[in-house]
């Protein structure tokens, strides 16, 4: 009786445990390594592109997506995440997987067209509905009275175009005086109370959590959380300038080689470039790069005079070295926790 | 209650004298896998720690963000471990003393928060307890907020706490004589006089182990918290966050100088009361 | 067990239970409805449709896959350990009893932390493991070990009072009358100790099932692949889908309870066999 009991609530156990269901099929995949805001254009890309290959060669790919900040995606591809191909925030983070890991060649940005960035994007401003703070430009957001949401520029790739983007606005103002960019960017971030990891968790913060005035945010992400929250909540706010932001997309060269993934790996990325590819861009709210395409698009994207990180910062590796790397002028500027 | 020992001391390492085999055997399996589990990565731990010097340790746990952090970690879970030590006490109580129906249901139920994954709880807590949600709706034209706050995490810690103070006290309430609540009935003492003077001291020590069963969980909890806190530096950041951000940044050996301090914290504290606690035990003899 | 001793007067004992009942149906009761509530907020066929996404089935697959490992890892080493503590007597044996009792006043976060610090590329055994294409964090091996931190302590901390309890005098008689160390185990110890151990395993499977802040720090977070159902959650959440996030948390809340119910009913059939269980279960 005893033992009968046992067995059944032992057979109970085991279902609970359950038999892992085997995947075995064996088919080609891919891992996409990305940042935070293109969770939805990804998943959506990815199965525009499988229908793609299974017509072009009539293999099956299947392709995973991993997201997070893209500082600290490039430093995860680093510590050993397997990726196929990366897609990431800025070049930088690209530079940086090439130069400490030897995974992807130097040369990476040569191989693909438009300095391989399929699409751009450029940083606005989000605020709550009825703009209650009015706020209408960079020089509002170092008004005591506001409160600015950003992510962490050790983390996050967005981060750093919000920070360049407002760096740039400030040399503009003033001549060109790095002294004075520095301190208004310094009281820019006096007014940031807290720096999510990446641009996803500082966007629930701002909608979500209702915590700041303004969120500093991809075009992309701005849109999309209008699309999730609805209008009575949010809206954009175009600022009088901001920046390029462009990011790039690369294969992992020995990661691709030693897996057999090359090809699919390296279509993946050009298909990007193809009408479809530029549609399913754009339809996620990212600058497509095809002038056609972007030419159907021309009332979604307002039009800013946008300056590049090249013009205005003698490129990313100088920008890294000179703001972001460790006690930079962003540890000198930045007191949290006050 | 512990084996009936001879005393009688082995050849070697003074292990008792017994017919049962399989000692070496055990112990070695058990030394090996404790050792490879659980002891070298917390060696590792404190190694890593090691990394930044004594100043860049000092340095790392002076910080005010750090600090600040400690202060809502520990505070927050010792007002929960309160509060949880008032209920847990009537739950338990209730669940002892009275027969009601449903009484075996809501038995079953305060063991929830060990069985429920602490992701689930923590976005059903956020999603209750926001603006728009069930609680959450009907507290804020009060002008009180629970989720993004450091409200939202007492919340967290309270849920993740209960069944600590629940299940120390029940079968201590179960065993409680009833000889001397007759006594002092009789009398003529009120019921209050009986609960604060001969309830209440009795059940004092399972009351505080709940309580440091709980503190301890709540301090180092991540899952359930991190959905519903505002993550606010130095206003609702807790402990735990601040290792993942430091993770993040990819700043190891701070992150461990925080961890190491947060292990020895929380380890001392657990000291402390279980010291209280012993000599709560001998001065009321329960 | 207690006898309805002195009931007190009718409205005092009311509203204590009232209040009680109140307190309980906020904190654990509604949580729980909200679960539910939230994941079929837009009807069956989105419930059904939340299940059937690909990633959803891995992240399923995935978290059974880690608690069949870890689970049966857990029980097997607390079997042994368990023995060795509760069947010996020798010197070091409370602070062994302490190590064992560790990871359960170690933060999660922590538990995870620390396998990154040792197999990380940039960790102690890193560039070893590398070197030979050996991955361990932000693969599955990592998830594994991460959760066995964590679940360690249940089935060994359910076992030791058990056995102790029962003390030597069968085994060693057993022993006495010819039998293998072997057969002691499989004839004498283990039908005296099989509901305790059932109770063990089950509150570890719990925990291994649910375990979020070790994962999270060892996953690397591919979805589809490294993501197992609680941090499947997570991204689904973060990625405004609220649906989806509650229907997966719907499957845990059912585990949940399926585990209350087992847990429940192992309580009041066998709690003679269980012994100190209530003291126990206040330890995780």
């Amino acid at each position: 009786m005893t033992s009968l009991r046992f067995r059944a609530v032992a057979l109970a156990l085991a279902l609970l445990l359950g038999v892992p269901a085997l995947a075995a099929a064996a088919e080609l995949s891919l891992l996409n390594v990305s940042y935070d805001p293109t969770r939805e254009l990804y998943a959506d890309y990815n199965k525009i592109f499988a229908a793609h290959w299974k017509a072009k060669t009539g293999d099956t790919v299947t392709i995973k997506a991993s997201h997070g900040g893209s500082g600290s995606q490039a430093r995860a591809v680093i510590d050993g995440l397997e990726a196929d191909v990366v897609t990431l925030a800025l070049a930088y983070d690209i530079d940086a997987i090439a130069s400490k890991s030897a995974l992807i060649a130097p040369d990476w940005q040569k191989r693909l067209p438009d300095n391989a960035t399929p699409y751009t994007s450029t940083i606005v401003f989000l605020v709550r509905k009825g703009n209650p703070k009015q706020i209408k430009d960079w020089n509002d957001l170092i008004r005591s009275d506001v409160k600015v949401i950003t992510p962490n520029p050790k983390t996050s790739g967005g981060a750093r175009w919000n920070y360049l983007a407002a760096w740039g606005y400030a040399l503009r103002q003033n001549g060109a005086d790095q002294a004075k960019a520095q301190e208004f960017v310094a009281k820019l971030y006096a007014n940031v109370p807290v720096l999510d990891s990446g641009a996803r968790g500082a966007t629930l913060t701002f909608v979500q959590r209702r915590q700041g005035d303004v969120l500093l945010a991809w075009e992309n992400e701005a849109f999309l959380s209008i699309d999730e929250f609805g209008k009575d909540k949010v809206e954009i706010v175009v600022p009088s300038v901001s920046i390029l932001a462009e990011p790039p997309v690369a294969v992992v060269d020995k990661t691709v080689d030693r897996r057999g993934t090359r090809g699919v790996a390296e279509e993946y990325l050009k298909y990007l470039y193809s009408p479809e590819g530029q549609e399913t861009v754009a339809r996620h709210y990212f600058r497509p790069r095809s002038s056609e395409v972007a030419a159907k698009y021309t009332e979604r994207f307002p039009q800013l005079p946008l300056f590049t990180i090249d013009e205005v910062f003698g490129g990313w590796t100088k920008a890294q070295q000179v703001h972001f790397s460790d006690g930079g002028v962003f540890d000198q500027i930045y007191k949290p926790g006050k | 209650m512990s084996i009936a020992a001879t005393e009688e001391r082995g050849s070697w390492g003074g292990r008792q004298h017994t017919a049962i085999p399989g000692f070496p055997l055990t112990l070695g399996i058990t030394l090996c896998y404790l050792t490879a589990i659980i002891l070298l990565p917390l060696a590792a731990l404190f190694l890593k720690s090691t990394g930044l010097g004594f100043g860049g340790f000092a340095r790392t746990l002076l910080d005010p963000r750090t600090i600040a952090a400690f202060r809502v970690s520990f505070g927050i879970a010792l007002a929960a471990a309160l509060i949880n030590a008032v209920f847990g006490l009537l739950v338990a109580w209730v669940l002892e003393r009275y027969r009601f129906p449903g009484r075996r249901l809501i038995d079953g139920l305060v063991d929830l928060p060990f069985a429920l994954p602490t992701a689930v709880a923590g976005i059903s807590l956020a999603t209750l307890y926001s603006d728009n949600g069930w609680i959450g709706g009907l507290l804020a034209p009060f002008g009180i907020d629970i989720a993004y706050t450091p409200n939202g995490i007492l919340v967290a810690l309270v849920f993740i706490g209960l069944p600590f103070v629940v299940r120390t006290v029940q079968p201590i309430i179960a065993d409680l004589e009833h000889e001397a609540e007759e006594a002092a009935r009789t009398l003529g003492a009120t019921r209050l006089q009986i609960f604060a003077r001969i309830v209440l001291p009795a059940l004092l020590p399972a009351v505080l182990t709940g309580m440091a069963l709980a503190f301890a969980r709540g301090v180092g909890e991540y899952g359930s918290v991190i959905f519903i806190a505002g993550n606010m530096p130095g206003l609702s950041e807790i402990v735990p966050l601040l290792i993942v951000i430091k993770l993040e940044q990819f700043d190891y050996a701070g992150a461990s100088a925080i961890g190491v301090a947060m292990l020895l914290l929380s380890f001392l504290i657990l000291l402390a009361i279980n010291f209280t606690q012993v000599w709560m035990r001998r001065r009321y003899g329960a | 067990m207690a006898p309805e001793h002195h009931p007190g007067t009718g409205a005092g004992r009311i509203v204590l239970i009232l209040l009680a009942g109140l307190f309980l149906v906020a904190f654990l009761l509604v949580p729980l409805a909200v679960v539910f509530s939230e994941a079929f907020a837009k009807g069956g066929a989105a419930y059904l449709d939340a299940l059937g996404q690909p990633d959803a089935r891995a992240a399923i697959g995935l978290t059974l896959l880690v608690a069949a490992i870890a689970v049966p890892l857990n029980t097997v080493f607390g079997l042994v350990a368990a023995w060795c503590i509760a069947k010996f007597e020798f010197p070091g044996k409370s602070l062994l009893t302490t190590v064992i009792d560790l990871p359960f006043s170690v933060s999660p976060v922590i538990s995870g932390m620390v396998y990154v610090l040792m197999f990380g590329l940039q960790g102690y055994f890193g560039p070893f493991l590398a070197a030979h294409g050996i991955k361990i964090v932000f693969a599955l091996p990592g998830l594994i070990l991460a959760t066995v931190f964590v679940t360690f302590p249940f089935v060994a901390r359910q076992l030791i009072p058990l056995m102790q309890q029962q003390g030597t005098g069968e085994e060693e008689a057993a022993i006495v009358l010819g039998a293998s160390g072997w057969q002691v185990f499989r004839r004498v110890t283990l039908p005296n100790i099989r509901w305790g151990l059932l109770y063990g395993v089950l509150l570890c499977n719990a925990r291994a099932m649910g375990e979020f802040g070790a994962v999270s720090v060892v996953s690397g977070h591919i979805r589809g692949l490294t993501d197992t159902m609680p941090l499947y959650i997570e991204a689904l959440y973060n990625g405004y889908d609220a649906v989806g996030a509650f229907t997966v948390a719907s499957l845990l809340a059912m585990l949940a309870l399926v585990t209350l119910v087992l847990k429940a009913f192992l309580e009041m059939n066998y709690r003679d066999d269980l012994t100190l269980a209530a003291a126990q279960v206040s330890r995780h």
